[in-house]
């Protein structure tokens, strides 16, 4: 046996994982139960506790982290901070195997954080019902260090964020759901395909095990990458699998649409890093420029179509793509360096365009039209509000000091760095892109914040109110944080991702 | 207080200050509201100056300071930290920095009285001062780029400032833009040095062994972004329209930030380009373009800030051509004496348009006796311009002519004929600069008035149409603002003496002055140019000298008609490019996909219907099948 069994005598960090899912389950539970009138209070209550338990890991970060902290060549060479690990259906080799590392902390504050927020924000009590049995898969989908089980939570996400954009969407909510679900369904199809491969091929779904350690033959890497990546890529989503993301973020309402960007999303591009390149990381070699095109198509193509958007939220979800791309791009160059910047990637997009899409539905709410055409002027009439949205476009055009840059910027120094015409050409169009996205969120300010005010923006009110700054206050303060101190993000992920990429030191 | 202390509090007051001005409440009427803005933007200039006057009088050595730095990020195998190294040079340049800030802080004080939007302003101001001490004190090449885009930022937010310019939105975009395509140069220019080094630190990469394609092609990268700051040719369009924004940030930007920056950056990573022949010869052909480009633009133009905009464009080009014939000290040189003489004029220009209600020239004429101090800055800022001995720009200018005839007898890295090149425009715009100086200072402040009849001015100063009223006559602006300019008049006229001071020379490593023959050149020229303005005023009075251009006269008020060629050759293709893949994206990928979808319903259907079959179909169809499967079995058997 490669582990001892520890009989349930469980630590205090491993309880802490349990009650990380457990919490926000169970306050989906009450919620709904709760009367209405009380549900913003409940769920706010129960989205804190699961955003404050999601900080605790850091206490539990082993302190001597470091290249010396290898040991023996048997010992599994990926340790999480913490690890939970409980047998659940052995017949189908399916373990209930939970762990905190440097790369899945961040994400897991993110969520914690976003949800916490936009249960703050709505008054919607089935609503924030869904948002926490969200909260549960995609936490789930970041804890998980088992294959099987990660494809579970993988799928836990799917049906409530369905149900979110159908039940509270826009006018044409239903097409928008229906095809965010399938088309993601099609996607979990390929990624149910891949898991089964390689817990086959390989005899374990352990992905400690299964991380930097050849269980698997080349061709069955190349197999299992492909499908794996094309998964991801549905969800990331990566150009040309993106058409499913701006129909979901027109319709989708506030809430839906700042955790679908800020935190589904992200289940793509860790999926990626943790299972992609984890599992099979000479696939990953095999496929990395395929990725690189992609992930550059993805940047260009975005920046290109925001250009010409005339819908605020459909905009936004554009940038999205781009956004990604450079997430991408960082993965595809296979370096630390790279893959961290793709990690603040998606950190900084996860705060920005949830700040972003807050400040855009609150506008469309207002206003009643999302159309730039109809937009115009809201510096004369809302100043506080212009000046956030200002703020928002102007860090998600990636400006250096504020988080959106750190990301971008390194993965076209990474993309040098790997050298060669190939990857250098990759790296110049990225930067091209960079001026492109600027080019599309001045654009965006210059229609929506500059000039006369329309009679639309003329009748909104100006004042953003308590629950709205409580809301923002935070996305607003992290990105400037992060922006200033990216090793906030980074403090704990060279080491894994040395052992992910199979780089011995 | 050390230079550890000093150098990283220099960039880091204004930035934090800015911060805390932008969180200020909005609004306007509050005059509590309005003296706290106020004071928080003084504070932070004024502060900025002190420590910079810390450091001009004990710099950093180049061998202080890696470690003193704060880890920011370790991406991979590199380290950004937050450290500083200020050096005798950049602590002069801060000291232009700081205190050309300080004068527009306290200037825009009252030249924005009546705007409500005084508060984020003041703030701006700030983090613009700061974004560009980090470039002038940072020594990590990422801190650097940080400073460089920040200063983008704002320039952004201050050019659009003004709400009632129906242009200033599409300029302060331009602008952002403009800088923003050279920035993709500059981020890959730093991309590669970066890499290759191993490290971002700027006395690290600076002491690399690059190979000689890798150093050029980041070099000529880097330029790019130069070339954007920096408003040199091919980039360089956005600033004449840059003059959207409020006067004391056209100022900011000509004289302390943005556009220096680009010549800082060149001069911080000089030790690079000495090495490179090549991208000193782009660069020379970029400054001998962008002086004579600016120099002869400047000679058409009606708005009086227009004139200053584009004489920023050619000064800039002297400094760039400096650098080129490999003189990075006449660069930085005349890098400060323009720093005084060019904030001095736009802050004069700033009062003579809140004085007459009017940019344009033609509107002018006879604010002498009425704004004497106006007027003595003016005498003052463009002699210095035109490079009037003994005032600073001559000797500034000077030493750039003399380092580039030095140059042409070969020997430098430059190849002579871009000496050649350098040396021929920068005389010729000798002539050209003394010209339109002429014609601005008499066109403004003599002959009669040419101001508009009893029905006021058609473009008010102020931001408030209805309580404006145009004073009887021009006068010469309050105290905030006059102080500013008597202030700035003092190194505009005089810096150019500091050449004599040793302790300056050293710190600048700047050769001795010397004046020989080679000066009875350029002073011919400018008595020329100088001569024919007033002689073109004079013979036909109340006519513009620029009608002499005849034709040609339009085609430089438009600047070569730059911008349509910049609006056929990247503006309409990348609209174009957006459309092909708006459309692309709709019709094809988002199509297959819906497609998809449609297909499987319609296939769906289909076999629904087949369902349907009546019976004896159906029976027919049992049993074919029944008879496939059987056919399958036996041959498979």
């Amino acid at each position: 046996m490669y582990r001892d069994y520890v009989e349930p005598a469980w630590s205090a960090p491993q309880l802490l994982l349990i009650a990380l899912l457990l919490v926000p389950a169970l306050g989906a539970i009450v919620v709904a139960l709760a009367p209405a009138a009380r549900s913003r209070l409940v769920a706010g209550a129960f989205a804190t506790v699961t955003f404050v338990l999601s900080v605790l890991p850091i206490l539990m970060r082993p302190n001597d982290f470091g290249w010396f902290a290898y040991g023996p060549a048997d010992r599994p060479p990926l340790v999480p901070w913490i690890d939970l690990d409980l047998p659940w259906v052995p017949a189908l080799g399916l373990e209930f195997h939970l762990g905190v590392d440097g790369v899945s902390y961040p994400l897991i504050v993110l969520t914690g954080l976003l949800t916490a927020l936009c249960c703050a924000y709505t008054k919607k009590k089935g609503l924030a019902a869904l948002l926490l049995v969200l909260e549960v898969g995609v936490l789930g989908t970041f804890l998980a260090l088992d294959l099987i089980l990660f494809f579970l939570f993988f799928e836990v996400v799917l049906l409530p964020m369905y149900a979110v954009i159908a039940g509270w969407g826009g006018p044409n909510r239903r097409a928008a759901a229906r095809k965010f679900v399938l088309y993601t369904l099609a996607g979990s199809v390929l990624l149910l395909l891949g898991v089964l491969l390689v817990v086959t091929k390989a005899g374990t779904g352990d992905l400690i095990l299964l991380t930097g350690s050849p269980h698997l033959d080349r061709t069955t890497q190349y197999a299992a990458f492909a499908l794996l990546a094309v998964a991801f890529a549905v969800k990331a989503p990566l150009w040309p699998l993106h058409t499913w993301l701006p129909d979901a973020h027109t319709e989708a309402p506030t809430v839906g649409s700042v955790i679908l960007a800020g935190v589904l999303l992200k289940m793509g591009t860790y999926g990626l890093i943790r299972v992609g390149l984890g599992v099979a990381p000479d696939g990953a070699a095999w496929a990395s420029p395929v990725l690189g095109i992609l992930a550059v198509i993805a940047i260009i193509v975005g920046a290109l179509i925001c250009l010409r958007q005339t819908e605020l939220k459909r905009l936004i979800a554009y940038s999205s793509v781009g956004h990604m791309g450079f997430v991408l791009l960082g993965i595809a160059t296979l370096s630390v360096a790279g893959i961290q910047a793709a990690l603040l990637g998606n950190i900084a997009h996860g705060l920005i365009t949830g700040l972003l899409f807050f400040l855009a539905g609150t506008i469309k709410d207002r206003a009643g039209t999302g159309s730039l055409n109809q937009l115009s002027g809201l510096r004369e009439t809302a100043p506080r509000l212009a000046a956030l949205l200002g703020f928002a476009a102007i860090a998600s055009l990636g400006l250096p000091g504020l988080a959106g840059f750190w990301g971008e910027a390194f993965a076209v120094i990474a993309a040098v760095d790997r050298g060669g015409p190939f990857w250098l050409t990759l790296a110049a169009v990225a930067a091209i892109g960079g001026a492109l996205t600027a080019a599309y969120f001045l654009r965006l300010l210059r229609r929506v914040t500059h000039g006369p005010a329309t009679p639309e923006v003329r009748s909104l009110s100006p004042a953003i109110t308590g629950t709205e700054w409580l809301a923002w206050s935070p996305l607003i303060l992290l990105t400037l944080a992060i922006g200033v101190a990216p090793a906030l993000v980074l403090s704990d992920t060279a080491q894994p991702l040395t052992t992910l990429l199979g780089i011995r030191p | 207080m050390s230079v550890d202390v000093a150098g990283p509090l220099l960039p880091l007051v204004p930035l934090l200050l800015g911060l805390i001005g932008l969180a200020l409440p909005p609004g306007d009427g509050d005059r509590n509201r309005r003296r706290l803005a106020a004071g928080i933007g003084v504070t932070g200039a004024a502060v900025a100056l002190l420590l910079a006057f810390r450091l001009v009088l004990d710099p950093a050595q180049s061998s202080d300071g890696w470690d003193t730095g704060l880890t920011l990020a370790v991406i991979g195998d590199l380290e950004v930290r937050f450290s500083t190294l200020v050096d005798a040079a950049a602590a002069y340049v801060a000291l232009a920095v700081t205190a050309v800030a300080l004068c527009v802080q306290i200037y825009s004080i009252t030249y924005l009285h009546d705007d409500p939007r005084y508060a984020p302003y003041a703030a701006q101001v700030s983090l613009f001062t700061g974004a560009m001490l980090l470039v002038v004190a940072g020594s990590d090449l990422i801190l650097m780029l940080i400073g460089w885009e920040v200063m983008g930022a704002c320039s952004y937010l201050l050019i659009g400032h003004d709400r009632r310019l129906p242009e200033a939105p599409a300029a302060a975009v331009k602008a952002f833009l403009v800088t923003r395509i050279g920035d993709i140069g500059f981020l890959l220019g730093i991309a590669v040095l970066v890499a290759d080094a191993k490290s971002t630190y700027l006395p690290d990469v600076l002491a690399h062994d690059y190979s000689p394609g890798t150093l050029t092609a980041a070099l000529l990268l880097i330029l790019a972004g130069v070339a954007g700051k920096s408003a040199q040719f091919p980039l360089h369009t956005w600033l004449p329209d840059a003059m959207a924004g409020p006067t004391p940030i056209s100022a900011l930007i000509h004289a302390a930030t943005m556009v220096a920056a680009g010549v800082y950056v060149v001069f911080r990573l000089f030790p690079l380009y000495a090495q490179s022949p090549a991208a000193l010869a782009t660069l020379a052909v970029m400054a001998s373009v962008t002086i004579l480009i600016g120099a002869l633009s400047a000679t058409a133009q009606d708005d009086l800030k227009r004139v200053l905009a584009w004489s920023t464009v050619s000064q800039i080009g002297y400094m760039t051509g400096a650098l080129a014939v490999g003189s990075p000290a006449a660069a930085l040189f005349h890098l400060l004496t323009h720093a005084a003489f060019k904030a001095l004029l736009f802050l004069a220009a700033g009062a003579v348009i809140h004085a007459v209600g009017t940019n344009l020239l033609s509107r002018m004429g006879g604010l002498r006796p009425h704004m004497p101090v106006t007027f003595w800055s003016f005498a003052i800022g463009l002699g210095a311009l035109a490079g009037l001995p003994p005032l600073s720009g001559f000797w500034s200018k000077e030493n750039v002519l003399t380092a580039a005839a030095h140059a042409t007898e070969g020997g430098e890295t430059a190849p002579a004929w871009a000496a050649w090149l350098v040396w021929l425009a920068a005389l010729l715009s000798v002539g050209v600069t003394a010209w339109y100086a002429t014609r601005l200072f008499l066109r403004a402040f003599f002959g009669p008035s040419r101001a508009p009849g009893p029905y006021g001015p058609a473009w008010e100063v102020g931001f408030d149409d209805a309580r404006y009223q145009v004073p009887a006559a021009p006068h010469d602006p309050p105290a905030p603002m006059r102080w500013p300019l008597i202030l700035l008049a003092i190194p505009a006229a005089l810096l150019g003496l500091a050449a004599f001071a040793p302790g300056f020379r050293t710190a600048l490593e700047l050769d001795d002055p010397h004046l020989g023959v080679a000066v009875a050149l350029p002073m011919l020229l400018l008595a020329t140019g100088a001569g024919t303005a007033w002689w073109l005023w004079w013979a036909v009075p109340g006519a513009d000298p620029a009608l002499a251009l005849g034709r040609a006269g339009p085609f430089l008020a438009a600047g070569f008609r730059l911008d349509d060629v910049q609006h056929r050759l990247v503006v309409r293709p990348a609209e174009a490019l957006a459309r092909w893949a708006t459309t692309g994206d709709t019709r094809i990928v988002d199509a297959a996909v819906m497609g998809t979808g449609t297909g499987t319903s319609r296939a769906g259907d289909a076999l629904k219907e087949a369902h349907r079959l009546p019976l004896p179909a159906a029976a027919v169809a049992v049993c074919a099948a029944a008879l496939l499967l059987g056919a399958i079995a036996w041959w498979g058997a």
